[in-house]
């Protein structure tokens, strides 16, 4: 879908971006993540031209970006930022419509879009007719990932979306991209600094510093494979295993065919979160169940162990 | 009905109004009022010209002369807050400047030899010295824009003309309109001047009266003047609402 080759960027001579190659596979959701100044928002920025690269290609759709113009680029790509950039003198409904309105959607069909984003992004219909400082932050978000989705964009592009919220919130928010990607299949390219963010969302981590890409794969191949000292360093030696543990879910782990009569754990929950529940119920074995509330079967504590291999 | 009469009648910008209106109508037959105010004076009623009549030479100084300096201003404002005109933005800034420190009875008195008595080198005067708050407004505005608004316009692939005219001039806009209004206001008071080098506003009586010692003639002018700026700044105080109302 998007391919960087030899890609380069330089501020005032010196590369933000050095030379670097990446392959962004249609449908996966590839997450961006390094410390500040490593080059990851320039990077993404590079996609939709809103930086323009000084070296190496940069292919969209079997096409060097160069070669497009950039607002007809722009409107194939979904683009959210952290501080939303909500237009604050639109109402919610005309924010979501943006760029079909550029596009110039019949009526009709912007109407019926907005409604499905609204279902979507689990937005209430009322809220359509304010204006985005009378919405909560979580709620100003939606709307900029409604926004960001509105045409149906080939590419989802975001850049640290949920910095500015509180941890419940982005944890909901989090979930809430997962459930899009699944239904979607979008591809969408995110760029944070919070490790847990990259490990919840990501098929494919890219972990960049000072310019250049230092390990790109599964994440459980940075935890398990790090390919050096930085990014061994980066992901935590000491906070390795709960995040290990944060890559399962358990209901995947759950043994099948067992039961207990205790208050039961929903099957996406992650196995971190599942190991705190161990711990807070000072239990070792619970119940598991799916979304529509039908028993799945038991965790057990040693389950968490052998999560290595599953994940 | 009758609670929207009265809301109505409650509206601050209706009384100025009337009040201004009535006055108008009203003095010519103030002259036994003044006659008996200054009883010194052969003539204390203004009447080379009607008042409707100075009044509306009055607004079209002033309504000419502040469309031209809106235009330029907010004109000039834009183009030196593009990519391409930044370079420019202190030239503008100093220009503009500039043309507000001449007094502007100064700008007349240069004004009249190169152009003439009459309506014209009033009206340039007034737009010169109109320019620079409508500027600053201009700059003030398209400052405040938020830089992720800018950011997320260009992302999601407007052109640089559109996201100058959907979003950053009407974000922009309670202030463009605050300069608009300071910039008036001057000039509807700056205008009563512009009757020394001959042209028709207000300010005749007010010039006339000076000249010849007459004060009935001084007050004529003055308090139609200073209606008038009351006026136009209530109707600006509810434009600007207008505009903020929704983006906040």
């Amino acid at each position: 879908m998007i391919e960087f080759k030899q890609v380069s960027k330089y501020f005032a001579d010196k590369a933000a971006v050095d030379e670097i190659d990446l392959h962004i596979a249609a449908g996966e959701f590839t997450v961006l993540i390094g410390t500040s100044g490593s080059g990851k928002s320039t990077t993404l920025k590079m996609i939709n031209r809103l930086v323009e690269h000084d070296k190496g290609t940069i292919q969209f759709a079997g096409e060097e970006i160069r070669g497009f113009n950039p607002q007809a680029l722009r409107r194939r790509m979904g683009y959210a930022i952290q501080s939303i950039g909500l237009f604050p003198h639109w109402t919610v409904e005309k924010n979501i419509a943006t760029v079909p309105g550029l596009l110039n959607w019949p009526l009709a069909q912007q109407q019926q879009r907005i409604a499905e984003l609204l279902t979507l992004l689990n937005l209430e219909a009322d809220l359509l007719h304010r204006y985005p400082h009378q919405l909560s932050g979580g709620q100003q978000q939606r709307v900029g990932v409604a926004r960001a989705l509105a045409a149906d964009p080939e590419v989802l592009l975001m850049d640290e979306p949920f910095g500015a919220l509180d941890p419940v919130t982005r944890g909901v928010l989090q979930q809430e991209m997962l459930r899009i990607h699944r239904l979607s299949g979008r591809t969408i390219v995110l760029v944070t600094h919070d490790i847990d963010e990259a490990l919840t969302l990501a098929d494919k981590i890219v972990l960049m510093d000072s310019g250049r890409i230092v390990q790109q794969g599964r994440p459980i191949e940075l935890l398990t494979h790090p390919a050096n000292d930085f990014v061994r360093d980066f992901f935590g030696r000491s906070e390795l295993g709960v995040r290990l543990l944060a890559l399962g879910s358990a209901g995947a782990a759950a043994r099948r065919g067992e039961w207990l009569e205790t208050s039961p754990i929903a099957a996406e929950m992650s196995l971190r979160e599942a190991l705190s529940q161990f711990i807070a119920r000072q239990t070792d074995k619970l119940p598991v169940v799916d979304g529509k509330g039908t028993p799945l079967g038991v965790l057990h504590f040693g389950d968490l162990l052998r999560q290595r291999e599953s994940a | 009905m009758s609670g929207r009469l009265k809301g109505w009648l409650r509206d601050p910008l209706l009384w100025p109004i009337a009040l201004f209106i009535a006055l108008l109508l009203l003095m010519p037959w103030s002259g036994p009022l003044f006659a008996r105010w200054f009883p010194q004076l052969d003539r204390p009623l203004y009447q080379q010209e009607s008042f409707w009549q100075l009044a509306l030479a009055h607004l079209r100084l002033v309504g000419l002369s502040s469309l031209g300096a809106a235009l330029i201003g907010i004109g000039a404002g834009v183009a030196v807050t593009r990519q391409s005109g930044r370079e420019f933005r202190p030239l503008v800034e100093t220009l503009a400047a500039a043309g507000q420190t001449f007094p502007p009875v100064a700008v007349l008195a240069v004004a009249v030899p190169v152009i003439g008595f009459g309506e014209q080198p009033a009206i340039i005067a007034l737009l010169l010295y109109g320019i620079l708050p409508v500027l600053q407004g201009t700059l003030a505005g398209i400052e405040s824009v938020p830089a992720s608004a800018r950011e997320v316009a260009q992302g999601v692939g407007m052109s640089a003309w559109q996201s100058l005219t959907r979003v950053e001039l009407p974000l922009a806009a309670p202030v463009i309109i605050a300069g608009v209004r300071t910039s008036v206001i001057i000039n509807i008071g700056t205008a009563a001047i512009a009757s020394t080098v001959g042209a028709k506003s207000l300010g005749s009586p007010i010039i006339i009266g000076l000249s010849g010692f007459n004060t009935a003639y001084v007050i004529q002018g003055a308090v139609l003047t200073a209606l008038l700026a009351l006026v136009a700044d209530r109707l600006f105080e509810r434009l600007q609402r207008c505009f903020s109302g929704s983006a906040k």
